[in-house]
């Protein structure tokens, strides 16, 4: 089993860049950056040669681009790091070809919502920060031959919130879906619903649960891929309600976050507690599946499900 | 329902404590001294009403919080004995349990069969203990269900009472999937084939109410709230202190007219005077009143025609910008 770690997963929902960290380092390493148009997108990433990474689970220093060689999974431990939309997309898409589709949908600050930074200005900070525009992505392309589409939500973006656009971009997703006859996957990371949208992203579970019935009426595969981490309203929405429900191993799952469950039952949790394995053997998952394997194991469910 | 030296009384409905004690007052000397003093007693009892209308009339979306977690205020199985007639509790998830928290069955509203199901809070440490403080566990959620396919199997309309803090954020819950609980309860539920009406009694806390509230009318009483996350739970994540939960209740929007405002419910479902908790009567014949003016609406429409308006009307929510 592995060895578990603590990390203050709310921090994230923040949407603050200072957060204290137990592996802050290694997450930035993987950071986006704002890059010109014309950077191919082999170069989005800052992933410096020279840099060192210590695996978080067995200590183990290796090179970033080492590791993005063995699609940022731990060659001793098998570790899964987190990874976003871009490198997600590159395992699975066919020589990383695949087109992204309503990338102008973009959040805005309807309620004028203000915690200690106001909610517009933490958008517009992390859009000057990041080209990334929101907590998830949509693409359709191919995988190993088969036409697929995948929604991936980036954890950089505001914990990979849930809120008005994500929910937007899954309906849009699903009706595209319907239009070309294709699955749906949806590949999640999130720390849960977007507390600074109010109760308008809590009625995203309600819009994207309405979506998933019509792509289940149209005899549409829709499969659920869970990674490290997946909290809160995905977990009580479309994150539990694939066809199949699969996920990475080791990934932390669940509804209520570890810190409130801890408070409410006043106990250290057991080791494993939320873990994939964890959900495996309670009957939340169909099946844990390594990343590398990930591609192979798609196009074999692609193909199971049409022929 | 409570009455006076019994009744419980918030930080600032205090003024109203202080009128009944004058009241009390009065009677004694009116008493001791033989004095006639009903006119008297009678215009403080008006000035009571009085003060009630002015409380509510200014609160701040933290009192109205306040106001929805008030010890005297009606609950789930209160609102079922006032409302509707005939109750037949049905129990059981037919899987794990009996949640506590959740309770349901058949009732009459207005001569008609319905089913009615909604979180329960106690009304006394026992009681609240007992009900989970209202906070259901995945087989809460998963009789909840039970009981909506049951009416649909027999086209019964179908009434939720949403009264939560929120689902229950325990080990046990987590081992038996609250996520997917209250995720298979939104799927189901915007596809029931038969009419669904879902109010807003209390507290709407996140994924806990939602798990009961899909419906073809969501609709909040008037001193209910409803958001994605309590006003505490978000001054601790947001503000990383438990010390703005006002702010939070502020900048979450959570209040009745806020979501009126917002589309994200139907209705305002009016409370008497100074809230629910002075006269459960009163409070029960509003609730009835719209149900049972709204109920045949929803029934002449085709099922499939209010699957699909319930698919949109909840399609449409949130904000974006197009580039
Ligand atoms: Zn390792």
């Amino acid at each position: 089993m592995k060895k578990e770690f603590e990390e203050d997963l709310e921090a994230n929902l923040t949407g603050e860049e200072e957060v204290q960290h137990e592996d802050a380092a290694r997450r930035s390493w993987f950071k986006r950056k704002k890059k010109g148009i014309l950077t191919s997108t082999a170069d989005k990433k800052e992933t410096p040669e020279g840099l060192w990474n210590k695996c978080p689970n067995c200590n183990l220093i290796s090179t970033t681009s080492d590791l993005k060689e063995n699609l940022f999974v731990c060659p001793k431990c098998s570790y899964h790091h987190r990874i976003g939309s871009d490198e997600y997309y590159e395992i699975v898409f066919d020589n990383n070809e695949y087109t992204e589709l309503f990338g102008n949908i973009l959040s805005k600050d309807f309620l004028n919502f203000t915690d200690l930074k106001n909610y517009q200005k933490r958008l517009d900070d992390i859009h000057a920060k990041t080209d990334l525009k929101d907590s998830m992505r949509v693409a359709v392309g191919k995988v190993n031959g088969e036409g697929i589409v995948i929604a991936c939500m980036d954890f950089e973006f505001i914990g990979g919130s849930l809120g008005s656009v994500m929910g937007e971009k899954f309906s849009r997703a699903v009706d595209h879906c319907i239009e070309h006859r294709l699955p749906f996957l949806v590949i999640s990371k999130s720390g849960g619903a977007r507390m600074m949208e109010s109760a308008f992203s809590l009625m995203q579970l309600a819009k994207t649960s309405g979506k998933l019935s019509q792509l289940s009426d149209a005899q549409l595969p829709y499969i659920s891929l869970l990674t490290d981490p997946t909290f809160g309203g995905i977990s009580a929405s479309f994150g539990m309600l694939g066809d199949l429900n699969i996920a990475e191993p080791g990934a932390l799952i669940g509804f209520a976050g570890p810190r409130v469950i801890k408070e409410t039952i006043k106990k250290d949790l057991p080791e494993g507690f939320q873990r994939s394995e964890f959900l495996l053997e309670h009957g939340f998952l169909d099946f844990i599946i390594d990343r590398k394997l990930l591609k192979d194991k798609l196009s074999q469910l692609i193909i199971l499900f049409k022929n | 329902m409570p009455q006076y030296p019994n009744r419980q009384f918030l930080d600032f409905e205090q003024p109203i404590k202080t009128l009944y004690e004058e009241i009390d007052k009065l009677k004694q000397t009116a008493e001791k001294s033989k004095i006639d003093m009903s006119e008297t007693i009678g215009k403080m009892e008006g000035a009571i009403i009085e003060k009630r209308k002015e409380i509510t009339s200014h609160l701040t979306p933290w009192q109205r919080v306040q106001l929805s977690r008030h010890p005297d205020r009606p609950y789930t199985l209160k609102y079922i004995e006032k409302t509707f007639s005939g109750f037949l509790e049905l129990h059981g998830d037919r899987n794990v349990k009996d949640d506590k928290a959740m309770v349901g069955g058949f009732a009459q509203l207005d001569g008609e069969t319905v089913m009615v199901i909604g979180q329960q809070k106690g009304s006394n440490t026992k009681m609240r203990q007992m009900r989970n403080f209202g906070m259901a566990n995945p087989e809460g959620y998963r009789k909840a269900l039970r009981l909506m396919r049951l009416a649909e199997k027999f086209n019964k309309p179908i009434i939720t009472l949403i009264d939560t803090p929120g689902a229950f954020p325990g080990l046990e819950a987590e081992e038996r999937g609250q996520g997917e609980a209250i995720a298979r309860n939104i799927y189901e539920m915007i596809r029931l084939k038969v009419p669904v009406i879902c109010v807003i009694i209390g507290e709407g806390a996140s994924g806990g109410a939602l798990g009961i509230g899909v419906g073809d009318r969501v609709c909040m009483l008037e001193n209910s709230w409803y958001t994605v996350i309590s006003p505490e739970n978000c001054s601790t994540i947001l503000w990383r202190s438990w010390e703005k939960k006002e702010t939070a209740a502020e900048q979450l929007r959570l209040t009745a007219i806020d979501m009126k405002g917002f589309g994200l419910v139907d209705e305002i479902i009016p409370e008497p005077i100074g809230g629910a908790h002075w006269d459960y009567n009163d409070a029960a014949v509003y609730l009835k009143k719209y149900l049972i003016n709204v109920l045949p609406e929803l029934k002449s429409i085709d099922p499939n025609t209010r699957i699909n308006q319930r698919i949109e009307k909840f399609g449409k929510m949130g904000f974006w910008q197009e580039s």
